[in-house]
């Protein structure tokens, strides 16, 4: 009878320990044959948007949206956890083709989608050495040279300006005599520097390291006829520093300071109208508009594309293109693989979805259901008037391409130094092609 | 009762061991069988045996720039921080008006996370040395200076707080009876106090290095590794080839591992080391 108690308390506390730990575990799982949605977001802008639409899917559908928002700049390492899950994400995020590299298991095959059908370029699609489509792009974005029209009218108006209007400035050599005049000027036109600074600071130099290397590498590719390279040549880094240095000398600040800026920095000068130009994209606009003693008027605000000095760039437009592009989770059941694919189809096709992808996103997505929509902010409608423009080139983003962030954030030193006056532009360019060539060797396993 | 708490052992201790098992042993022994893979979750691990440490350990991938670094902020940070938390703790226990809100005061930055402080330095650090024309990342020793100063900061309080209970707990009578032999300030200092207060202070030298040695978040925030990962420590050495590299989780497992080898050694000749002076005091 003791025995008997005993065994009973033993079983009895047993069975609370056990489940308390398994209370800790995943209790919402979904049993159900129709499967359900669960989308890691990548964006912690949208995260408000997201949960709206999937609340608006839910009502509509009955199917069950989950929406997870990592930390910005956590994305790949809560991406890996969360994989590991029973209850993994089955919508995520795929950087370019070397995400793609790692992420290759668990990518499903989407050439068959409607929504990958429906991309209004098919050649935005990511695909996979096999030929098949395995991420999708939600937005296309752009950037180039962001300018202030009406201090650029300004300087037209003035004696001996050095052009009389933007049509004129369609080339490298044009772009430098004009600055060189403005900051020679800037006293007059009321500027610190024609240039906001050139963000150095650590973590905010990808203006530079990503977008602006974006242009030479392309340059590049088009030259070998290639699409990506084991061993970079660095073959246009001339043009690269053209630029660059033009930036770094018509400055609101000396360019030894340039490494402590920050974007925020920089933005903040455009919008109050003490810089005229500043290279960035579309989603920049909030970040101009948001300013407190914002200066600048929106219809004022226009993209210029980024010449380099390189031969025929007249013909360039801005650089367009998306380093963001959707999966479907192939580890995930079969119903919830549907469920997920069905998602995307209807905030791409569905009036109610699309609205809110251009209205509450702001995402100019390259879908042809979409027509003509576009957000209403003046970046976005500048780059449709740039996509529209049958006589200029966009520049596509190659730089997905880059092997990885430790290389970028490498380049991103290599140029602070460079900006701080401790290093020779040589050095520069010899680092960044055996960076390249490490890096590369280790997305390959080496 | 003896042998009823020995019966019963097991079954009080099952919470503390599942939960040990569960939170510390099983993550340990996988991510040591992580470190000799090649891996993107922890799900699709493949063998690779040692490559991971040959890869960690080539002097070209900064893993062991990393450690000369680390070395230099600890020696540095362990003598500074410990030095002024002692004057500090010394002057504090005068009998003066107010200590008390010092201690408070000096003890705040304890409060305050590493990133906040980071970040908060790097802009102090840059508006003076944009008098000079140049920025906190432009040499590597006005980012190792900086994270001296910042660990001084943030440390200093909290071992002061723990010289203070060491200092309080020196008799005052052999502080008297010094004082009637006709020791002077000096010889009250080296004679009397510091032999005293000796546990206190193999404490606080551990502490400080443990947490020097570790750290993390301070390093990210202030320089990031910046110029060319001549001020990145270990800790941010690993997180980097983990995440922002590709097709190298394995090497970073691997040089956690072997940063947890270390740390568990400076872990074992700090606890030798605490009972020894714990049987001489």
């Amino acid at each position: 009878m003791k025995n008997m108690k005993r065994t009973i308390a033993l079983a009895a506390a047993a069975t609370l320990a056990v489940g308390s730990l398994a209370a800790c575990g995943n209790d919402e799982g979904s049993g159900d044959g129709e499967g359900s949605v669960y989308f890691l977001n990548w964006k912690p802008e949208s995260e408000e948007t997201y949960g709206e639409i999937a609340e608006k899917y839910t009502e509509e559908t009955g199917v069950e949206v989950k929406v997870v928002t990592a930390a910005s700049g956590t994305y790949e390492q809560t991406l890996q956890a969360e994989m590991t899950k029973s209850d993994a994400p089955t919508l995520f995020q795929i950087n370019g083709p070397v995400g793609l590299v790692s992420w290759q298991n668990y990518a499903a095959d989407l050439t068959e989608t409607d929504f990958a059908k429906d991309l209004s370029d098919p050649g935005l699609a990511l695909k996979g050495e096999d030929g098949k489509v395995y991420g999708v792009p939600l937005a296309v974005e752009g950037f180039g040279i962001i300018y202030n029209d009406a201090i650029m009218r300004d300087y037209f108006a003035m004696d001996g300006a050095k052009a009389a209007s933007m049509d004129e400035i369609n080339n490298f050599a044009k772009l430098k005599e004009v600055t060189d005049d403005m900051q020679a000027r800037k006293a007059d036109l009321g500027l610190d520097g024609v240039f906001a600074s050139t963000s150095l600071a650590t973590g905010e130099a990808w203006r530079w390291q990503t977008h602006l290397f974006n242009t030479p590498l392309y340059y590049e590719y088009e030259a070998d006829g290639i699409t990506d390279a084991e061993e970079l040549k660095f073959s246009f880094n001339e043009e690269f520093k053209n630029i660059f240095d033009l930036y770094l000398t018509n400055s609101t600040v000396e360019q030894t300071l340039a490494p402590s800026k920050t974007v925020t920095d920089s933005m903040a000068e455009f919008a109050t109208g003490k810089a005229a130009m500043v290279q960035n994209g579309n989603w920049a606009w909030s970040q101009i508009s948001e300013v407190e003693g914002n200066s600048v008027a929106e219809e004022d605000i226009k993209f210029l594309p980024i010449y380099v000095g390189h031969e025929g760039e007249e013909k360039i437009g801005i650089n367009v293109g998306t380093e963001a592009f959707m999966a479907v989770n192939k580890e995930a059941s079969e119903a919830d693989q549907q469920a997920t694919i069905d998602f995307i189809n209807w905030l791409f096709t569905d009036e109610d979805g699309m609205k809110y992808v251009t209205e509450d996103l702001g995402f100019i997505a390259p879908f042809k259901a979409f027509g003509d929509n576009t957000p209403s902010d003046p970046l976005a409608k500048e780059i449709n008037r740039y996509i529209t423009n049958d006589d200029l080139t966009a520049v596509p983003w190659v730089f997905t391409t880059m092997p990885s962030s430790k290389f970028k954030d490498d380049f991103a030193q290599l140029l602070a130094q460079y900006a701080s006056g401790n290093l020779e532009w040589d050095a520069v360019v010899s680092g960044v092609v055996d960076n390249w060539a490490t890096e590369k060797a280790a997305v390959g396993g080496n | 009762m003896q042998r009823s708490l020995k019966k019963y052992f097991p079954l009080f201790v099952l919470p503390t061991s599942a939960a040990f098992l569960i939170a510390f042993l099983a993550p340990f022994f996988i991510g040591l069988y992580l470190s000799f893979t090649k891996f993107t979750t922890i799900t699709n691990a493949e063998w690779v045996g040692l490559q991971n440490y040959q890869r960690a350990l080539d002097p070209n991938d900064g893993f062991l720039g990393s450690f000369w670094f680390t070395i230099l902020v600890v020696v540095a940070s362990v003598i500074t921080v410990n030095l002024f938390a002692f004057t500090i703790a010394k002057l504090l226990t005068q009998k003066l008006r107010g200590t008390n809100i010092f201690r408070t005061i000096y003890f705040m930055p304890n409060l305050i996370g590493g990133i906040v402080l980071g970040y908060t330095w790097q802009s102090m650090i840059n508006a003076v040395l944009a008098n000079y024309g140049t920025t906190l990342v432009a040499d590597w020793k006005y980012g190792y200076i900086g994270l001296i100063i910042l660990v001084n900061w943030q440390q200093v309080g909290y071992m002061m707080v723990i010289y203070i209970a060491g200092l309080q707990n020196v008799p005052t009578e052999l502080n008297e009876a010094a004082a009637i032999d006709g020791a002077g300030r000096w010889q009250t200092l080296r004679n009397v106090t510091i032999p005293m207060i000796m546990p206190t202070i193999t404490i606080c030298l551990f502490l400080t290095l443990s947490s020097s040695f570790k750290m993390f978040d301070q390093n990210l925030a202030l320089t990031d590794g910046a110029p060319m990962d001549r001020t990145q420590m270990v800790a941010l050495n690993i997180v980097k080839t983990m995440f922002s590299q590709i097709g190298r989780q394995g090497v970073g497992q691997a040089k956690a591992v072997l940063f947890v080898i270390v740390v568990v050694a400076i872990a074992l000749i700090q606890l030798r080391a605490t009972r020894s002076r714990e049987v001489e005091a």
